[in-house]
């Protein structure tokens, strides 16, 4: 046991820069976009780095990062490295070897973009892949919106970068709160109580003691050793599903996805913005969820066309107002879409200024 | 090999396709086979086959493991035990493919060779192996100088933006902040002692490419305090159309200077004269606008350091929050004594008076940002608020008046 290793961490960055990155650390001057998916940094030195981005599907097998290995290994030295949204970066000195790059993502089917005004990767979640209380699949509806955005995805012809984010449940893995778009996958009905299965497989008081919003109780009749749920108070989280396995949250049929819209992290013009409601239920339907992606088209065109110049989503939306969004992307506005959680009055009109 | 004929409908279509990823796997692994075989059923049924539940880990350590396990043992045995391992990526998530394929092995080797790059915190997610599995995983994984990142209420793995390894914004040296403040709180991410989980995420300007204002506790952000360095000929060259906007990232042509940057800028600190770019640096609000547009003629001063902003999270409990500033400006350079001192004071705080599963952000509200302040050692700084209260319950302390006596301001 003595020769156990613990609390070493990872390896130090240091281990896994390229040379020209080494030597040109913290000297770099400005960056060009060369055309979508290749970025040049220029250093102070004159030194150049040229970055190859391609999208990965987040989900993926040993087989294809030993892929992009052969691909690094063949081009870039060895060097590479993935960005927060997911994508693979190619890192090259040699300028000539971009078409080569390319060429070999291209053989792999690694779609090349990512930059600037385009609709990058979605950030997203396990899914039905490996979580216990999705609504939804994540790699599967990423899937299906990324085969009908893909040209957004290798070209910069939006007003904006359009950052898309998925979490299969509103416990929001993905962090989905300010996203131009989020997909949010939503369970709309309380847990059902497995008496028999609960008195078998659940502490009680473990499971009172997880939900948030107290709304599990004792079950009044002692006798049956289980608990009941105050309905109107159950928020949907599923934390008591993950101590007790026989108060399951999912519906087949109820269960589906949420739209979110307007949201941003960065502080261009505008501060970081939370991302709002615009569609509150579109149904759970696999394999292609054909009207989420119909929905989220339907979205981003409107954006598109109506957006000013290096205008966000978000910014757009404040622009026209929310219900000038709703009626341009032909979007029935719903009692679910006006806030009565916590801070709610933050987000109710108190001034004239709206339209017609 | 399990019929998908639901799943085989995700192999068509330009992007990358999971399905077909998972396919290669399966052919040779029964666990990935079983593994589509009950997504298929997830597709069919239109709910979930997973299981929380069953504490497991490595020796020692609370977190780093996640145990999962199907509803559908005897039909799909290869994924009764599917767990999680979650292992700490580099900063910046460099790697070398020497590096990569080493992990890639111990993968093949151990579990289900079925990863996420990466998941939402940061860490390589290996996807799917058994309990036995797990001890020769680590050992393989520590032998080649791997380790597991945080999970459960622990700190979490810190991640980061690629800073100054190949960005002109980056403010301070994010990279190395994440791998020292990941080395510094090794025991606080292995051993879950916090009433939650507290996240770290280091960007290295106001852009925030890792979303930490949205996605971490403590959210470090690049930013400066003098003057954004301006080459005037530049500015000419993008007036004149010689150079793109943006570093060409965007469908427009040229750069409208007057239209795009000045009218712009948020708080109409700037002024062109067809000329020269004039900002008044004073009431600039570092907001990037301007630099983000032109790359090749405008940079972040020399004066850099970072902000702190503490509390953000998704949903759960009381509604997102984003993280607001608590410390406008820290000058960051190693070892970081003041920024880890700071954290200490706060996760101490916190776990003091923080409940069960309520996030720092959370009590920070709960129990008011002077117990806040007050608690963690640090003054209020004006910057912390977007405007001060507007209703009329504001209460005194004794030291309040024992301050207003001897002449101080109420703020120590």
């Amino acid at each position: 046991m003595s020769e156990r290793i613990t609390d070493i961490g990872p390896p130090k960055y240091d281990k896994f820069l390229p040379p020209v990155i080494k030597d040109n650390y913290g000297k770099w001057k400005y960056h060009e976009i060369l055309e979508p998916g290749v970025l040049m940094h220029v250093s102070e030195s004159g030194a150049k780095i040229f970055s190859v981005r391609g999208g990965s599907g987040r989900l993926v097998s040993t087989d294809f990062i030993k892929e992009v290995c052969d691909i690094a290994d063949k081009f870039c030295d060895g060097y590479l490295r993935f960005t927060s949204r997911n994508n693979v970066e190619f890192l090259l000195t040699d300028q000539g070897k971009i078409a080569d790059v390319k060429d070999a993502c291209k053989k792999m089917g690694i779609p090349i973009g990512a930059t600037g005004h385009s609709v990058s990767n979605i950030v997203h979640t396990q899914g039905w892949v490996h979580c216990h209380t999705p609504a939804i699949d994540a790699s599967g509806i990423v899937k299906a919106v990324m085969d009908d955005l893909f040209e957004y995805f290798g070209s910069h012809k939006l007003p904006a970068q359009v950052r898309i984010a998925l979490a299969c449940c509103l416990n929001m893995c993905g962090a989905v709160h300010c996203s131009d778009i989020a997909i949010l996958g939503i369970h709309r009905t309380a847990p059902k109580v497995d008496h028999e299965r609960l008195r078998h497989l659940c502490e009680i008081p473990t499971t009172i003691a997880s939900c948030p919003t107290g709304a599990i109780r004792p079950h009044p009749d002692k006798a049956i050793k289980s608990v009941v749920i105050n309905e109107p108070r159950c928020m949907y989280c599923g934390n008591c599903y993950t101590m007790c396995p026989a108060l399951p949250v999912f519906d087949s049929q109820k269960g589906g996805v949420a739209l979110l819209v307007g949201g941003k992290v960065s502080n261009a013009k505008s501060p970081p913005i939370f991302s709002k409601l615009a569609v509150p239920y579109l149904p759970n339907n696999p394999p292609r969820w054909p009207e989420t992606v119909q929905a989220i088209r339907k979205i981003l065109t409107k954006y598109a066309e109506g957006a000013n110049k290096y205008e966000r989503v978000g910014e757009w939306v404040e622009r026209i107002g929310w219900e000038k969004f709703f009626e341009v992307c032909d979007i029935p506005f719903t009692f679910q879409h006006i806030d009565d959680y916590r801070w709610a009055y933050d987000t109710y009109r108190t001034s004239m200024h709206f339209k017609f | 090999m399990h019929k998908t004929p639901l799943l085989d409908q995700l192999e068509s279509g330009p992007w990358p396709s999971f399905i077909k990823d998972l396919k290669r796997v399966a052919a040779r692994k029964k666990p990935a086979a079983d593994l589509l075989g009950l997504l298929e059923r997830s597709y069919k049924d239109k709910i979930t086959h997973w299981k929380h539940g069953g504490i497991v880990g490595v020796l020692g350590y609370g977190s780093g493991i996640i145990g999962r396990y199907t509803d559908l043992p005897e039909e799909f045995p290869g994924v009764e035990h599917f767990h999680t391992v979650r292992v700490n990526q580099p900063s910046g998530w460099f790697y070398t493919t020497k590096a990569l394929r080493e992990l890639c092995d111990i993968w093949d080797e151990h579990g289900s060779s079925i990863l996420n790059v990466h998941g939402s915190t940061g860490d390589m997610i290996f996807l799917g192996t058994t309990t036995p599995e797990l001890e020769p995983c680590f050992a393989k994984l520590t032998a080649k100088g791997w380790d597991l990142g945080g999970s459960g209420s622990a700190m979490r793995s810190p991640s980061c933006c690629v800073g100054m390894a190949r960005c002109e914004w980056s403010c301070y040296d994010t990279m190395d902040l994440c791998y020292e403040a990941t080395q510094n709180f090794q025991f606080e991410m292995h051993r879950p002692s916090f009433p939650y989980k507290f996240k770290i995420k280091c960007s290295g300007c106001p852009n925030d490419c890792v979303a930490a204002v949205a996605r971490a506790d403590m959210s470090v952000i690049g930013v400066w305090k003098d003057d954004i360095r301006i080459d005037q000929a530049a500015v000419k060259a993008y007036a004149g159309g010689e150079l793109k906007p943006r570093g060409g990232a965007t469908p427009y042509a040229k750069l409208d200077v007057q239209a795009d940057v000045v009218a712009l800028c948020p708080t109409a600190c700037m002024a062109f004269d067809g000329k020269t770019l004039k900002i008044d640096n004073k009431n600039c609000n570092h907001c990037m606008h301007c630099i983000s547009l032109m790359p090749q003629a405008l940079r972040p001063g020399t004066e850099t350091g970072a902000t702190l902003l503490l509390g953000s999270h998704a949903p759960i409990l009381e509604g997102a929050q984003m993280s607001w500033v608590i410390v406008p400006f820290m000058e960051m350079e190693t070892p970081y004594e003041p920024f880890m001192d700071l954290v200490a004071n706060i996760t101490e705080w916190w776990s003091e008076n923080g409940k069960n599963r309520e996030r720092v952000g959370e009590l920070m509200l709960r129990l008011g940002m002077r117990a806040f302040f007050k608690g963690v050692g640090l003054e209020p700084p004006p910057q912390t608020v977007k405007t001060p209260r507007a209703n009329p319950f504001f209460f005194w302390h004794e030291e309040d008046f024992e301050a207003e006596a001897a002449g101080r301001k109420y703020i120590k």
